[in-house]
């Protein structure tokens, strides 16, 4: 979820009206948002580098804002109290236009070219005019870049966004793909100019910068920006150029956003214009921009598209349980930024969906934000009238029985991870990887979650380990899933419920797991005996002590192994007594 | 044991006297050591209210092993005065006696006996007097008799000094006619026994008191894991509200299942390698419902079932990439997929409760895997009214009924809502769980009919156990650093209390 930060004071000059903590939370919460901290630049240095760093540093109340993250129309302080106004019914939400050049100049335009579509085909562009920053709102706008760029533009993968200072640079602009050797330019605060190659190892080791180098690195070409003057605007996702850098005294900015997704890239221009254009000579106001594809297509942007969905207020009060009159709901919703007017027969309602909620795509996100309007906690709770008879998984009611006697019979219970490493239920077993059938993960951050488990007895010797202290013997049961690789799967790989036990003292103790596999059958209703018993024969398995394994049959079928453990098990586990084990697949049992 | 034998005399001498007596009276009466007299004590003190005894403690002085020498055979400088003849004795001859020194210059300050040096044959000694007072030897032997007091304590600390008497503090007991004080012993027996109970004879036996206070023996027995008796208690809430298990035990999924028929896009971030851990082998799911899956395709990439879709490139190399489940919702959706094949629709109450893995940072608090708890209703007209309702039914069974809901995202519900509810120990609104109505975008490509909506929400078991059983380091409790300690001792599970 991201989280925006804001100053105090400046929020509740914008909201009009002061509030206390406790006020703002309450409204925070009702809102669907959440005031996660209230801090300052002072208080996060401190805590991150120490009170030293964090001597001067400003002291002004901070309040960070978790928003949910498909509403990027609150990613800044612009949003945010445009959102809460309406909410709040202080205002009326604006109107976004998007507007031709005054005096009837002509639009911007960047054209695409061919070599564009192998790493990033997409482009849209808009201008913003005669804006007005102050310190605050110029901090705001590239604050906002930044949030968007972290979501909607999945870490610039999706979409990139520059901003320019028009004044400084000449359209119509290109935007095309060049070996990096052929890209020269004077990047964003730096002094001199570099090719694109000097770029990339320039920028290995920049903090911010490195994350985004390996969206383009293995590519032949790199997207690029020009005026017509041959300057460089920016080579996304990695820099703009310094050139054209917007700043405090910026009055005329031209956007671009490029992109591997071209929705995303229209809602974060979208985003961007809605938000600013607030500061325009003419509020709310952005001019147009025209992107020519290599095929000749012409597109204006950006779209500003407004969009009109018909339904019921009988939906609405269906969906969420309560019953107001169409009008009613027409004003619930209006208050979430989607005007709404009940027109015609039957109550239907027009709700007007604005370019700042692309999160909305279907009716039950304007039912939610009725709800939300209407306020989650003044529906009133009723419970459903849908019948049902309860009934249990049976390999769940079986493990929950069994698991009952397993500790009556004197066993403890443990509970160990599913995930482990293959040393685990290879190497320390004596077994072969090969042999194991084990899903393998493919990025684990540690040797721990290399594999899903294809025994239960790694995790309780690893258990018996970890409580090498507590007074022998150690009895110890689990019974669970262990995952095995199996082709008649969809996914390729099963569950097993496993029955696992071992038992650890001065002497192996091979009678007392007998005992226990004993006990189990006479749980399970099965007798000892050949053919429609259980039996156990002598067998080989290399995790066994030689001579001292049995396999365990049912029914004629094998179902697992107990015995003494080898002692290199035992001591590749860190052990040092003697245990025997017992492990057992339940699942013939059901 | 003391004997019987004595035990009763001691009870006899007990009965004659009036206010009690001290165990060293009793010892010297019956001329036996003071320390088994004190054993004695103690012996009948354990039958019970016989006698009463109280400690205490007193000084006395003793003869020295060298004092009973004086006692029994005089002083030194006695020894030397009774041993010189009328006619004398030679100095040398005398100074051989066991007591000659000591004896020689005592006797000569008490002028007793005097020294011819000039005495032909060498020097020699004489007595003076014709009889002697020993007054030590009677001073001893007073002391002996146990007449201390009759000597002055100067005279006490001269013969201290001389190491002839020491002062010595003696642990001894006032006693005094018990409650049940009676001159005849009964044996207190320990415990019944099969014997006693044969016979009858436990009526007539006095049975030795149990101490209360000690804890009893452990007993041998096996336990329960604290998470697994939580667990087993959901089951129970779930069940006593008509809900049915679903089939969880599948922990490699496919991205398909666990997203894409979620209608979570494929760009989103929880489909990132740092959050998921994705199955390198075996790395695709090959099979899926090809009709289904053309449908969920289209309502990402397009849109429809009333929706705008998210209008982006659906790749089903994306879709088929298997992992291990990031929630357990993976499997509700085959549950409601499935539900929907079914000829005609039924309502349905699922719930599960299983493992789910995330490719997260650990901390004392996260694991990289957890059981998620999760409940699904599904039926015609169920409102969001009704989700509050049941999730206020559910918790009431936790014993949490102040409950408050903040609109919250989640990809594929809406509304979706974050349940809060009120700590009394933290004086705050704390998250419990999540919950939401699910997309028509997911339920209208499975074929559930139009009017079905399906109501859910979701939270950890692990934090409730940890609050429950007041663990701190999720580490203690999951995974084999377990404190079996904890185990052992772990009380069972009611939630509602």
């Amino acid at each position: 979820m991201p989280t925006v930060s804001v100053k105090r004071d400046l929020l509740f000059e914008a909201l009009g009206q002061k509030y206390t903590d406790e006020e703002f939370d309450e409204l925070c919460f009702e809102f669907g948002l959440e005031l996660d901290e209230i801090t300052s630049e002072k208080e996060i240095l401190s805590r991150e580098q120490g009170d030293e760093k964090a001597e001067g540093a400003s002291d002004v109340v901070l309040y960070k804002i978790d928003v949910p993250a498909n509403r990027y129309d609150l990613l800044c302080l612009e949003g945010l109290v445009r959102g809460l106004q309406v909410f709040k019914e202080k205002l009326e939400a604006p109107r976004y236009r998007r507007v031709s050049p005054a005096d009837g100049g002509e639009p911007q335009r960047l054209l695409i070219t061919d070599e564009t579509a192998s790493v990033r085909p997409h482009a849209v562009a808009a201008v913003l005019r005669n804006i007005s920053f102050t310190q605050e709102r110029y901090e705001s706008f590239i604050e906002l870049q930044e949030k968007l760029h972290q979501n909607i533009c999945r870490k610039r993968t999706l979409v990139a966004i520059g901003t320019h200072d028009l004044d400084t640079i000449s359209g119509p602009f290109t935007y095309t793909a060049k070996p990096p050797g052929e890209i020269r330019f004077k990047p964003l605060n730096q002094s001199k100019e570099y090719t694109a190659a000097e770029l990339m190892s320039l920028y290995k080791t920049d903090s911010h910068l490195r994350h985004y180098l390996h969206i383009i690195e293995n590519e032949p070409l790199y997207p690029v920006i020009y005026d017509s003057n041959g300057v460089v605007l920016s080579m996304p996702p990695i820099i703009n150029g310094d050139h054209s850098k917007i700043s405090l005294n910026t009055k005329n900015i031209f956007i671009e956003c490029t992109a591997t997704d071209l929705t995303k890239a229209k809602t974060t221009l979208d985003m961007v214009v809605t938000m600013f254009s607030e500061y325009c000579e003419e509020p709310f106001t952005v001019e147009e921009a025209e992107v020519v594809y290599p095929d000749g297509r012409l597109c204006v942007y950006p779209e500003l598209a407004y969009r009109t969905e018909t339904l019921s207020g009988d939906f609405i009060n269906k969906r969420v349980g309560i019953s107001e009159s169409a009008e009613s709901i027409a004003q619930l919703l209006t208050r979430m930024c989607l005007r709404s007017e009940v027109s015609g027969e039957g109550g239907l309602i027009q709700v007007e969906i604005p370019p700042t909620r692309s999160d909305v795509i279907h009716a039950c996100d304007i039912m939610e934000d009725a709800a939300i309007a209407y306020g989650f906690n003044n529906i009133v709770r009723s419970t459903p009238r849908t019948y049902t008879i309860a009934n249990q998984l049976p390999l769940n009611k079986l493990t929950e029985l069994l698991r009952q006697d397993l500790a009556a019979a004197g066993f403890t219970e443990a509970l160990t991870f599913a995930l482990c490493s293959e040393e685990d239920i290879a190497d320390k077993l004596r077994k072969n990887i090969a042999e194991t059938r084990a899903v393998h993960i493919s990025n684990p951050k540690t040797a721990e979650f290399q594999v899903a488990r294809t025994s239960l007895l790694p995790g309780l010797l690893k258990t018996i380990a970890a409580n090498r202290k507590m007074p022998l013997p150690l009895k110890l049961f689990e019974i669970s899933d262990v995952v095995l690789k199996d082709e008649t799967k969809d996914v390729g790989a099963r569950n097993n419920r496993r029955l696992c036990a071992v038992y650890y003292n001065k002497s192996p103790g091979f009678e007392v797991i007998h005992g226990l596999l004993d006990r189990v059958m006479q749980l399970l209703d099965v007798k000892p005996g050949r053919n429609q018993g259980y039996h156990i024969q002598a067998a080989e398995d290399s995790t066994f002590f030689p001579g001292r394994c049995a396999e365990i049959f049912s029914c004629g079928k094998s179902i697992g192994h107990l015995g003494v453990l080898h002692p290199d098990v035992i001591s590749r586990f860190e052990l040092t007594m003697p245990c025997s084990a017992i492990d057992i697949d339940i699942e013939p049992f059901l | 044991m003391a004997d019987t034998g004595l035990l009763e005399s001691l009870l006899r001498l007990l009965e004659k006297v009036d206010g009690g007596t001290d165990s060293q009276d009793v010892a010297a009466d019956l001329g036996v050591d003071h320390q088994v007299i004190v054993g004695a004590v103690k012996s009948l003190q354990a039958l019970g209210e016989v006698i009463s005894a109280e400690q205490k403690s007193s000084k006395h002085w003793e003869l020295t092993g060298e004092g009973r020498e004086i006692a029994e055979q005089g002083s030194h400088e006695a020894r030397v005065f009774n041993a010189i003849p009328d006619e004398g004795l030679p100095q040398n001859q005398l100074m051989k006696m066991p007591s000659g020194k000591v004896g020689f210059s005592k006797a000569m300050s008490n002028k007793w006996i005097r020294l011819d040096k000039a005495h032909e044959g060498g020097p020699r000694v004489f007595k003076t007097v014709e009889t002697i007072e020993d007054a030590v030897r009677d001073k001893l032997q007073l002391v002996q008799k146990g007449q201390s007091a009759k000597l002055e304590d100067k005279e006490k600390n001269e013969l201290k000094k001389r190491k002839l008497l020491s002062e010595v503090t003696v642990k001894s007991y006032w006693i005094t006619k018990g409650s049940s004080f009676s001159t005849t012993i009964t044996k207190q027996e320990t415990e019944l026994t099969p014997e006693m109970i044969a016979s009858g004879s436990w009526k007539e036996k006095k049975f030795k008191p149990y101490n209360f206070e000690a804890m009893g023996v452990a007993p041998d027995c096996g336990h329960l894991h604290p998470l697994m008796k939580v667990r087993t208690q959901f089951r129970q809430i779930f069940l006593e509200m008509g809900f049915t298990e679903m089939p969880t035990n599948n922990f490699i999924e496919s991205s398909f299942w666990n997203f894409d028929s979620l209608f979570q896009p494929q760009q989103h971030p929880a489909r990132d390698q740092h959050d998921t851990f994705f199955i390198s082998d075996p790395a695709l799911a090959q099979q899926f419902p090809q009709d289904y899956l053309e449908r969920v395709k289209k309502v990402h990439s397009e849109g429809g079932y009333g929706s705008q879709g998210y209008k982006y490139d659906w790749k089903i190399e994306e879709a088929q990439k298997n992992l291990l489940r990031t929630h357990t919702t993976a499997v509700s959706a085959r549950m409601l997929y499935k539900l929907a094949q079914q000829e005609k629709f039924t309502p349905v109450k699922y719930f599960s409760i299983d493992r789910v893995f995330r490719n997260e940072t650990l901390d004392a608090t996260h694991l990289a895997e957890f059981h998620q708890i999760e409940g699904v209703v599904a039926d015609y007209g169920l409102t969001l009214g009704n989700l509050m309702g049941i999730l206020h039914q559910f918790f009431t069974k936790l014993g949490i009924t102040k409950l408050r809901f903040k609109p919250a995202y989640n990809p594929y519900t809406e509304p979706s809502m974050e349940v809060f509810s009120y700590h009394e120990g933290l004086k705050k609104w704390v998250e419990v769980g999540n919950s939401g109505v699910f997309r028509p975008e997911m339920l209208l490509p499975m074929g559930l009919p139009e009017g079905v909506s399906v109501i859910a929400w979701g939270l950890s078991l692990e934090r409730p156990t940890m609050i429950k059983y007041g663990i701190n380091n999720i580490r203690e409790l999951v995974g084999h650093k377990v404190n079996l300690q904890m185990v052992y001792d772990s009380p069972i599970c009611r939630l509602d209390s």
